[in-house]
């Protein structure tokens, strides 16, 4: 599985370390690494899956209430805008890939800009929530909902474990798009150095799939959460 | 680990992809498929999961067959965490 | 750790560089291996100290010793310090880390500085969870069922769970790092089926720390959010189901055991091959087994839930798997005793560990599938029964794999070799106090004695009054080798570069190895277990 290259005699930048043979063992060294760590994340995320799983299969009809109040405009808008920062960070690893400089600095920044505009939408959401008394615990109230659908039946303490579920997996997400916002942070500021070249782009190329796979959480999240039942209500 | 790189147009062509199925995704949760729409919904997500990894991500053109080993294992393990706890609650009033 | 009693001239990784900042900053897998040695050792007296305390307690049947809510902290912090802070890093983390870089001829681990940001976890985690121990313990068992955790236990379930929450991510790293540096750093000619097996066997418990530890993570992050922000994911009044909570924690706990008694199979395969002189019979089948138990170790889980409230039908599947996973655990221990057969065998220190090992790891094996059977399980879970069980596992198994490493591996790792009547003392020592302590909890089971009890009745005393005094013959057994070990890094007689004649990379090196392992980057173009190429040392006994 090590490279044929015979050992670097040529000159090997600083990010060569030393443990290395050489720079292709480094960079498949770093890409299995990131790719088993988000196999990792899959299973982290699964957890909640698992749970939703089944509380969606007990309380279906709370599910498919707790669902309907989420603003599906918003959540769509917030799929698009992850839809975008793919997009921005795919263009970016190919910036690099290239060397160009300015043009990757654009990208990642745009990135971060994508980035900013999920959390805050997410936090208008999350703030409509709050305002609503859709958040578990003692000022909990669905009165609303059981109001707005008379024909199914809502437990109102089965809801609350809908929206825990909401609040519990939307929450992770957006910490993971914080953690991701400032790794690409860093990967602007030292793009903008100029450490990144044709030759050497790892971080960028490792930044690009955890943003991706957070991205991909998202693309589940969504359906799952918001699009449990919209089907018009006779 | 792609050496070629693709083309821009390309990395465009998979994001309206992605748009487009997120349109679809969201129109079709107004109309009734029964049971359908929930498994409409996954094949979507499903698929844009998939342009994301393959093509995003590079899967697609990685000559790296423990990357796809890697993948695969971890939506395996997922499925068999979430296969085998419903296993119990599926079958618990057959009891 | 004092670095001062080396007396090499030559320079090697424990003299290249002196005092603390070296150490602290390293990023030598040798010397993070030696960080975890200190810090685990560190943490399993504090968990035996508690052991002591549910002993001492455990002499008399009434609850004269501690009141009934520290009884419930005592066998609580007990399993977690044991587990999260001593087992599961155990070989992983001290032996692993020192030996996989030398045994596939590579200069360290892939990532190292995430290895000792792992080091860094460990010890922040640790931290955290000495100062719950001190404000409150934890009473929740080590198991944090709910609801009793989430909603009615007034301990610091909090701060635990967070604490090993990192711990699991310290885990988690371990086993990224040791998985990429397997797949991307082996010397040239080393390939897979040359490697060692104690490279599979740590390459198999890598796997199940990445797919395991995370469903643990979020499981325990759940539980601290239902407490924290009176979220009701377990919350029965609201409509949660205490058995969600229970699937995804086993989810991990099963496997973690896996994680705890793989690395000492690892070690087995070592010390049985080179005290009897002979390639492990059955190679392939011994490195496929380990990644079996892997695999299937993950399909079990359910067999601790059987009387929780599970659909009898899913009780059935899991009870039948149950049995399919001692398989390969069973291969295992056929190989082993067949390499034996015909073998020149010594009785070393590590080879003794190594005998106690089979016995005790098939007794607790055994015992397993009495457990896994049904009908069984109803009569025997949660009593003594189980504790048993898994003792002889833990104990039995895995602590004495770690004893015979660190026995095996210590003129490697520090130069000297131990003074070896004092370390066959000891082990016999371990051997006798360990089943006088677990044994009579067989029978204390199968009579009805619950587990978690804090008084008993009066019957069970005689039972209980011989466990405790197996538990100080095998206080004293651990004690020695603290002892021995740090007295032979000043004393201990000088090693050579392989004393006991073992094959292996890591063999070929100096001990203690230079810090980057090896002079010249090795080739290999050999089997593993060349024996019949090595010739015995004369300071190896060779008893036929």
């Amino acid at each position: 599985m090590l490279s044929d290259s015979p050992i670097a005699v040529e000159q090997h930048g600083p990010e060569l370390l030393h443990h290395f043979v050489d720079a292709e063992q480094q960079r498949d060294a770093a890409s299995l690494g990131m790719w088993l760590f988000l196999a990792t994340e899959v299973m982290f995320f699964g957890g909640m899956f698992c749970a939703y799983l089944i509380y969606r299969y007990w309380y279906y009809n709370e599910f498919a209430a707790g669902s309907r109040s989420l603003d599906i405009w918003l959540g769509t808008i917030n799929t698009a805008v992850l839809i975008c920062s793919s997009l921005t960070v795919a263009l970016g690893v190919r910036a690099a890939q290239m060397g160009k400089r300015k043009l990757l600095v654009i990208l990642l920044l745009l990135t971060i800009v994508f980035g900013f505009a999920f959390l805050g939408i997410k936090g208008i959401e999350w703030y409509d929530k709050y305002k609503e008394h859709h958040i578990p615990g003692n000022s909990f109230n669905v009165d609303d909902l059981i109001k707005d659908y008379p024909q199914i039946h809502i437990d109102p303490r089965h809801e609350q474990i809908y929206f825990s579920l909401y609040f519990a997996m939307t929450g992770l997400h957006a910490l993971h798009m914080i953690i991701g916002v400032g790794i690409f942070m860093f990967l602007t500021y030292y793009a903008w150095k100029g450490r990144y070249t044709p030759k050497y782009y790892t971080p960028v190329e490792m930044g690009g799939l955890y943003w991706h796979f957070v991205d991909i959480v998202w693309i589940y999240l969504f359906p799952l959460l918001y699009l449990i039942d919209r089907k018009p209500l006779r | 680990m792609s050496e070629h790189i693709m083309s821009s147009k390309f990395y465009y062509t998979i994001w309206i992809a992605l748009l487009c199925l997120t349109v679809i995704t969201a129109a079709v949760s107004f109309v009734d498929l029964g049971p359908l729409n929930t498994v409409v919904a996954l094949v979507i997500a499903t698929i844009k999961a998939l342009l994301v990894v393959l093509f995003f991500m590079h899967v697609k053109y990685t000559s790296e067959k423990l990357t796809k080993i890697v993948i695969v294992s971890a939506i395996f393990w997922l499925f068999l965490l979430l296969a085998l706890s419903m296993a119990d609650y599926a079958t618990r009033l057959l009891s | 750790m004092a670095t001062a009693a080396i007396t090499t001239e030559r320079e090697n990784y424990l003299n290249k560089e002196y005092g603390i900042r070296s150490w602290l900053l390293t990023t030598d897998h040798k010397r993070i291996a030696l960080l975890y040695l200190a810090s685990i050792t560190f943490f399993f007296f504090i968990g035996g100290f508690f052991a002591l305390l549910i002993r001492l307690e455990l002499l008399t049947p009434a609850g004269d010793l501690v009141q009934a809510d520290t009884y419930n902290k005592l066998f609580s912090m007990h399993g977690q310090v044991m587990i999260f802070f001593f087992l599961i890093p155990s070989i992983p983390a001290v032996l692993g880390n020192f030996l996989v870089p030398l045994m596939i001829g590579a200069k360290d681990l892939a990532f190292p500085r995430i290895n000792l940001l792992s080091w860094y976890l460990y010890i922040i985690a640790g931290t955290i969870y000495l100062h719950c121990i001190v404000t409150g313990g934890v009473d929740t068992g080590w198991t944090f069922y709910t609801p009793f955790s989430t909603a009615f236990s007034n301990t610091r379930v909090i701060e635990a769970g967070i604490s090993i929450f990192i711990a699991g991510f310290s885990s988690i790293l371990t086993g990224l790092n040791f998985v990429v540096t397997i797949h991307r750093m082996r010397a040239p000619g080393m390939t897979w089926s040359r490697l060692p097996l104690f490279i599979w066997a740590m390459y198999a418990t890598s796997i199940i720390q990445l797919l395991g530890t995370p469903v643990l993570a979020i499981t325990l992050l759940l539980v601290v959010f239902e407490r924290a922000f009176n979220l009701g994911i377990f919350d029965p009044t609201r409509g949660g189901d205490p058995l969600l909570f229970q699937h995804l924690f086993w989810f991990y706990s099963h496997p973690a055991v896996y994680i705890m008694i793989l690395p000492a199979m690892a070690v087995e395969s070592e010390v049985v091959a080179c005290f009897t002189r002979k390639r492990i019979f059955g190679y392939n089948f011994v490195a496929m087994s380990s990644i079996a138990i892997a695999v299937f170790g993950f399909l079990v889980w359910a067999h601790h839930m059987f009387v929780a409230g599970i659909s009898l039908y899913s009780a059935l599947v899991f009870s039948i798997l149950s049995y399919l996973v001692a398989v390969p655990s069973a291969i295992k221990v056929f190989n082993w005793t067949a390499t034996m057969y015909k073998g020149s065998i010594s009785f070393t220190t590590p080879m003794l560990y190594a005998f106690g090992f089979i016995g005790l790891f098939t007794m607790g094996g055994l015992t397993g599938l009495f457990l896994a059977c049904l009908g069984i399980d109803v009569h025997v879970h949660d009593t003594y029964f189980v504790i048993a069980h898994f003792h002889y596992i833990m104990v039995g198994g895995a602590v004495m794999g770690y004893l015979g490493g660190l026995h095996f591996w210590w003129p490697k790792i520090s130069g000297r070799m131990y003074p070896e009547a004092w370390g066959r003392l000891a082990a016999l020592l371990v051997f006798v106090g360990f089943n006088l302590t677990f044994f009579p909890q067989f029978i204390l089971g199968y009579m009805g004695m619950p587990r978690r009890y804090w008084q008993y009745p009066p019957e069970f005393q005689v039972l209980n009054v011989l466990s405790t005094a197996g538990s100080t013959i095998l206080a004293i057994g651990y004690v020695l080798p603290m002892v021995y070990f740090l007295w032979s890094m000043r004393y201990g007689k000088i090693a050579s570069d392989n004393p006991w004649g073992a094959a292996g990379l890591e063999w070929k090196t100096t001990s203690p190895p230079p810090t980057f392992n090896f002079d010249e980057e090795p080739e290999v173009t050999w089997e593993a277990y060349n024996y019949e190429q090595i010739p015995a040392p004369a300071e190896v006994n060779v008893e036929r």
